[in-house]
């Protein structure tokens, strides 16, 4: 029971294992999976789910949520539309302009949440109408499609000798990036010092604000890098591009175990989650299992990976009462 | 001596919240009473007969919502899934009129309630029984009954052929519709106000652990205002059935935002403790009118989200500088 219980309260490992078991039992059960077009339509469709994840799970930790990245995502999918139809042809420019623009948008959230102190749950729901609305100002119900179609493929080219997709060498170099500040450097332990007691965290020296305001910042930047490729893959710019991408974001990164509220959770985790649920996607949707079949999986792995570890907590809470009887706040919720 | 000054002191706060109460739910009323005037001096055929009923008729629905998620908001939690739980409320009820074509109405009402209520009883009891934060554990179930609801109508559409004209009649009265969110209305602004259990909601949004200590039976509480807000999401789903007719797995996406605007932007706290269902109405109102002003106004209805999104931050931020100014005014204890 101690093994198992000691076992399961590392739900990063759990997330790798089942990850590992999809893969296993895909490849041997169900045809396709063990082909190499499958890994790159399961690369496709993480990258910007992924691209999304690495900076929200920093702001999560942290004990923030921003709600508004698939808005900031569209947004930026209508301004480089815009662009386009207005004569700005250069490609780097239009991501440059996007990537600016994202960060912009990041700024503002992140200058509501830390300059008026207003919580980010509100302040993101507000700029998740804002922006989305405002993508809908600038390109009504039109679609901007005429893009180079050699855009597109330059997007979505394989890596020479494989089949995966050149952009997520880029998701692993970002990746590991957040990684290293997260896990290796003093900001990335002000990270989880902040989640665990924001007050506690500014005692010790950590600039909350300015740590705060600056991964609203990158959350903007990540979420309109996300935006660019979202465009160039599929060659279109709409006002509704990644619609209710936010969920999808949320989800993988609390299944990856990080707390919802703050302070704890791994970036390997998320990773791992991102991959575990593009992979049963494409896996299911090869079987022919419908995709509602996927929504309520996806919504029974996200309460499964909140209440299984709470359970564990609690079970073991039971078994150690015999000598804290009577402290009843000793075991709050995580 | 000192009890003289705790109770005046007392007093002070209550008499000072309730006049930023006041001040609070006027600003709505205010805003409201400022858009119809300014639309209706543009477009005098804003309020004709046909615009109130159709405002009335737009709101009923999210309002009554509106006032579920108080219930929630204000004891510190959220509910996602309020529109999942009015998309498979609305097929059910279509599904059963289907099944049994002269079922009584009142009966079509009471099932879609109820089942409403199952489904909140599922969030509230993981929520308070394993005590795992609200958003994820809605954030799931928004996505497993939107799946059930989907595997349910597996592509099928139910027309409004296939309901009793009396129940579409009544969707599209608005004295029945009004009257039964006025009814839910009132019967949940006084029970907010005048029961012990209602006041104990606040108590246990203002501070969860003293809650506990001081003997309030927090996870029965937050239990039962999870049922009250899937009760209520149950009632919308008949009256979205009634109203519109046409049902596919589709009712209601995205609604949750929404809700949650209106609830915000009614002046209640989203972290809990304050607020009433009275400002959340209104916010409902004033959200809805905003859909049906610009038009009228003569601005593109694309400016619609975006216009919500402002409302959003402004709706906060006040709130923000009111309890900035309440806490200043405590202190100089004038």
């Amino acid at each position: 029971m101690r093994g198992v219980v000691r076992g399961l309260s590392s739900w990063e490992a759990v997330v790798v294992i089942a990850l590992v078991v999809v893969v296993a039992v895909g490849a041997l059960a169900i045809e396709g999976v063990a082909s190499p077009r499958f890994w790159r339509f399961v690369s496709l469709e993480v990258i910007p789910i992924a691209l999304i994840a690495l900076p929200m799970t920093l702001v999560i930790i942290t004990g923030e949520i921003d709600l508004s990245v698939a808005s900031v995502l569209g947004l930026t999918c209508a301004t480089m539309g815009q662009l386009w139809v207005w004569g700005v042809t250069s490609l780097p420019l239009l991501i440059a302009a996007a990537l600016l623009l994202g960060a912009l948008l990041g700024a503002v959230n992140g200058l509501f949440v830390t300059g008026f102190g207003l919580p980010s749950l509100a302040v993101t729901i507000g700029t998740l109408a804002l922006y989305r609305g405002l993508a809908y100002v600038i390109l009504g119900d039109r679609a901007v499609a005429d893009y180079p179609p050699e855009w597109a493929s330059a997007a979505i080219a394989p890596i020479p000798g494989l089949t995966i997709p050149w952009m997520i060498i880029v998701v692993a170099v970002l990746a590991a990036g957040f990684g290293v500040v997260l896990h290796a450097t003093p900001i990335g332990r002000g990270l989880y010092a902040m989640g665990n007691n924001a007050e506690a965290a500014r005692f010790t020296g950590i600039s909350v604000r300015r740590t705060t305001f600056w991964l609203f910042v990158a959350t903007g930047a990540m979420s309109a890098l996300a935006g660019v490729f979202w465009t160039l893959r599929y060659a279109s710019a709409r006002a509704d591009n990644g619609n209710g991408l936010e969920l999808a974001v949320i989800a993988a990164v609390l299944l990856g175990g990080v707390s919802i509220f703050g302070g704890r959770g791994r970036l390997a985790g998320v990773l791992a989650a991102v991959l575990l649920l593009g992979t049963l996607r494409n896996a299911l949707q090869l079987a022919d299992v419908p995709a509602n079949t996927l929504t309520i999986i996806t919504g029974s792995l996200l309460i499964v990976s909140v209440v299984g570890p709470n359970v564990v907590v609690k079970l073991r809470a039971r078994k150690d009462r015999s000598w804290q009887r009577g402290v009843p706040w000793r075991f709050s919720p995580r | 001596m000192t009890t003289t000054l705790a109770r005046s002191a007392s007093r002070r706060l209550r008499q000072e919240s309730s006049r930023l109460f006041v001040i609070r739910e006027l600003g709505i009323v205010a805003a409201l009473t400022l858009l119809v005037v300014v639309t209706t001096i543009v477009n005098p055929r804003f309020l004709t007969s046909q615009g109130i009923k159709d405002l009335l008729l737009g709101s009923t629905i999210l309002a009554i919502l509106a006032v579920g998620q108080t219930v929630v908001v204000i004891t510190r939690n959220v509910d996602l899934s309020a529109g999942s739980v009015l998309g498979l409320s609305a097929f059910a009820t279509g599904s059963l009129f289907v099944a049994a074509p002269g079922l009584p109405i009142p009966v079509a009402v009471v099932a879609g309630v109820l089942l409403g209520a199952a489904c909140g009883a599922v969030n509230g009891g993981l929520i308070a029984a394993v005590q795992v934060p609200s958003l994820v554990v809605t954030l799931g179930t928004l996505y497993v009954f939107r799946g059930i609801d989907y595997t349910w109508a597996s592509g099928r559409q139910i027309n409004a052929a296939d309901m009793p004209g009396a129940f579409l009649s009544m969707g599209n009265t608005t004295p029945v519709m009004t009257m039964f969110a006025i009814v839910v209305l009132v019967a949940a602004g006084y029970y907010l106000r005048a029961f012990r259990s209602g006041r104990e909601l606040y108590a246990i949004g203002s501070h969860p652990d003293a809650a506990r200590l001081a003997g309030i039976p927090v996870g029965r509480r937050v239990l039962a205002a999870f049922v009250v807000s899937g009760a209520l999401a149950g009632l919308a789903g008949v009256l979205y059935a009634a109203r519109f007719g046409t049902l596919d797995a589709n009712a209601g996406t995205g609604l949750e935002l929404n809700v949650v605007a209106a609830v915000v932007v009614g002046g209640v706290a989203i972290f809990g403790g304050s607020g009433s269902v009275y400002g959340a109405a209104i916010g409902a109102l004033l959200l809805t009118t905003i859909g049906s002003a610009l038009p009228a106004l003569g601005v593109s209805p694309f400016w619609q989200r975006a216009s919500v999104g402002a409302l959003i931050l402004a709706a906060i931020g006040l709130d923000r500088a009111l309890a900035v100014r309440l806490a200043r005014t405590l202190r100089s204890g004038r």
